[in-house]
């Protein structure tokens, strides 16, 4: 199974990381929409699964997730997903969530089970580094990578002791607030991965607010590993709801055109 | 953070890493001076004069007689705003001042805190916005006219299921784009530490007060202390105190809706599994994979499919004990308590009256019992002549 370190070796520019909500709009559409995005060029996927609420995105996001929830998305359908998109290849896979529904499956099945399914980490929006030692044990054991998150407001000692628990990549959020597209760039971002850059040598990928071509080369200027990108690729999705057929082209050389780019 | 927040298991800090440096500082800042001379005299100077406070501890003589022993009640409706909520706001507010912070956020369900952070708002001079699920603005718009004529901004939520939970996802998410000026003002005692520990200091006063006001007026402790559950501030405020009276027995009442067994009801201590959301872990109405469910109560201000993390332990622990009662008693009791007593208990507290009541005649007659009528009912009138029209 392909690794993040791996994946980084390989890669002489930014990785690109498009975000997707499993099963967002349903199933069969979600599953072509992801196997488009591959082969126009993704490096790593990140795929959330959907929770009733998710206070750490914004509207896109939010409309996906019940989308998926009322196409009737759960975790176990979730896991063939994952176990699908593998088959068709080998590509690392972070898992973005929220805690309860990785508490309610119990912690270390769901690390043992998604790992097996393919999933190479999981990051979980609501558990910050404090609380570390509900899902280290648990992500060792399954053999999978660990990433948290740093915020453009967490103190440099408390960055330092974040990256120290990263194995895969720091995800770097680029501003103060939740998911959704931006006109602009926050100005915090370049100095955050300037900060980063110089306490850590894990990968730094950047997410939140990417938005445009020019956003993501933008961050590859700047020093950053990996440009996520979600909320601006799920509005395709939302935006073309009445001919579902055309989304993962759509979707396709949207990312084609960030990857020219960088 | 300094503390873990914890509650036994329950309790805690699930926040995105965005919102940590907030809650620290938060922390930090409450920890500084909530025994600070100052703070502490500047705090109780607003309680008496601003919100009025000491409520009285009220013999209720024609309820006691119909039920058939001695029922007291804590006359948290007699507050400035008509409800529990100020003396949390209050504290908060003071505190947002002592940090510097010149905006409020709060999130309402029945518009109760809504109003007393919109209040306290006008008091400070501090711009503030209430988010408020769409079905609570339209079921509540006597509180929404009385936020805005104080000067707030209310903002109705139509995310999710419309209610006390998706005005609380909103709050949080407007919080993490605007934390360096803004203090989100929390209603309860539940949301990530430091909040059930802040929100149960600032509502102690209701049973530091109850249990004097007993013993100055009985000679004894209560029996029994009775309170709705929401997400648990009123009840914490009075069980807080009496908690180390072994011998007083503590009832939280939570909404049973239209019964426990429809599923349609917000009672997750009677019915629901431990599980993680804004930002503790506590007793969720949930379904399998943990997807959270909708939650339906007449009354506004329990409509909540979480509870306060301390709650949950003292069910585990059995301290207190934890009762539902279902929505057509709650609207029987509104009536019969008028009735006897020509005071207007809110939909909210009329379910901790629902219980007594359905202890009529069975406690013996020298039993008191002390109910925390946390907020009255004026706000209800219109829900209640829906349901049941005066004819
Ligand atoms: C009068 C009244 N009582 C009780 C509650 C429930 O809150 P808590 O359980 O935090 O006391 C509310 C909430 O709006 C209320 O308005």
């Amino acid at each position: 199974m392909k690794t993040y370190k791996q994946t980084f070796a390989e890669l002489k520019q930014a990785a690109l990381i498009p975000f997707f909500v499993i099963g967002d709009p349903d199933f069969d559409t979600s599953l072509a929409i992801v196997k488009a995005a591959i082969d126009a060029g993704a490096d790593i996927l990140e795929l959330g699964i959907a929770f009733s609420d998710p206070i750490a995105d914004g509207p896109t996001i939010q409309k996906a997730d019940i989308r998926a929830i009322d196409a009737g998305m759960n975790i176990q359908k979730a896991k063939d997903f994952i176990k699908k998109i593998k088959a068709y290849k080998d590509i690392p896979i972070g898992l973005l969530m929220y805690y309860n529904l990785i508490y309610q499956y119990g912690t270390e099945k769901f690390f043992a089970d998604f790992a097996a399914a393919g999933v190479n980490s999981v990051l979980i929006a609501d558990l910050s580094i404090d609380d570390a030692d509900e899902v280290l044990a648990p992500a060792q054991k399954a053999g999978l990578d660990t990433v948290f998150m740093v915020t453009p407001n967490t103190e440099t000692e408390r960055a330092k002791r974040i990256a120290e628990k990263c194995t895969g990549f720091i995800y770097t959020v680029s501003l103060l607030g939740v998911t959704g597209g931006r006109d602009q760039l926050s100005d915090m971002i370049k100095p955050l991965i300037t900060r980063l850059k110089s306490i850590t040598d894990v990968p730094v990928c950047v997410g939140f607010g990417v938005s445009t071509p020019k956003h993501a080369v933008q961050l590859a200027q700047a020093g950053a590993d990996g440009v996520i990108i979600g909320s601006r690729i799920v509005k395709i999705i939302e935006d073309n709801l009445n001919d579902k057929k055309s989304i993962p082209a759509k979707v396709a050389e949207f990312i084609k055109e960030i990857k020219k780019a960088i | 953070m300094k503390d873990k927040g914890r509650f036994g298991q329950f309790g805690g800090f699930y926040v995105p890493e965005v919102l940590i440096p907030a809650l620290e500082e938060m922390e930090e800042a409450f920890y500084q001076y909530y025994k600070d001379d100052k703070f502490v005299a500047e705090l109780n100077t607003l309680y008496c004069d601003y919100a009025g406070r000491p409520t009285p501890l009220y013999y209720a003589t024609r309820f006691s007689e119909l039920v058939g022993f001695k029922v007291y009640i804590k006359r948290e409706d007699l507050l400035h705003g008509g409800a529990h909520k100020v003396n949390n706001c209050l504290g908060q507010g003071l505190l947002a001042k002592y940090m510097g912070k010149t905006k409020l956020i709060a999130e309402t369900g029945a518009g109760q805190h809504g109003l007393a952070t919109s209040m306290i708002g006008a008091l400070f001079g501090m711009q503030t916005k209430i988010f408020m699920g769409a079905i609570d603005v339209d079921r509540q718009s006597v509180n929404v006219h009385k936020m805005r004529l104080c000067g707030a901004e209310v903002i109705s939520v139509s995310g999710g299921t419309r209610t006390l939970k998706d005005a609380i996802n909103e709050a949080l998410r407007y919080w993490t784009s605007n934390i360096s000026d803004t203090f989100y003002l929390f209603g309860t005692v539940c949301g990530p530490h430091p909040y059930p520990t802040i929100v149960k200091h600032f509502q102690t006063c209701i049973g530091t007060e109850a249990r004097r006001q007993c013993l100055e007026k009985i000679g004894r402790l209560p029996d029994i202390v009775t309170a709705c559950v929401g997400g648990g501030s009123n009840a914490i405020g009075i069980f807080n105190a009496f908690v180390e009276d072994k011998t007083v027995k503590l009832i939280g009442v939570e909404p049973a809706g239209r019964g426990i067994a429809t599923g349609k009801h917000a009672a997750p201590l009677s019915a629901g599994r431990v599980g993680i959301l804004h930002g503790t872990k506590m007793y969720l109405m949930q379904d399998g994979d943990g997807q959270i469910l909708d939650t339906e109560s007449i009354s506004a201000g329990l409509d909540y499919p979480g509870v306060g993390p301390e709650h949950c332990l003292l069910k585990d622990t059995k301290r207190a004990e934890y009762v539902a009662v279902e929505d057509e008693a709650v609207l029987d009791i509104f009536d019969i308590f008028t009735k006897c007593e020509g005071i207007l208990p809110a939909l909210e507290s009329s379910h901790s009256l629902a219980w007594v009541y359905s202890q009529r005649n069975k406690l013996p007659a020298d039993t008191v019992v002390v109910v925390n009528l946390s907020g009255r009912g004026d706000k209800d009138v219109g829900i209640v002549e829906k349901n049941r029209p005066v004819k």
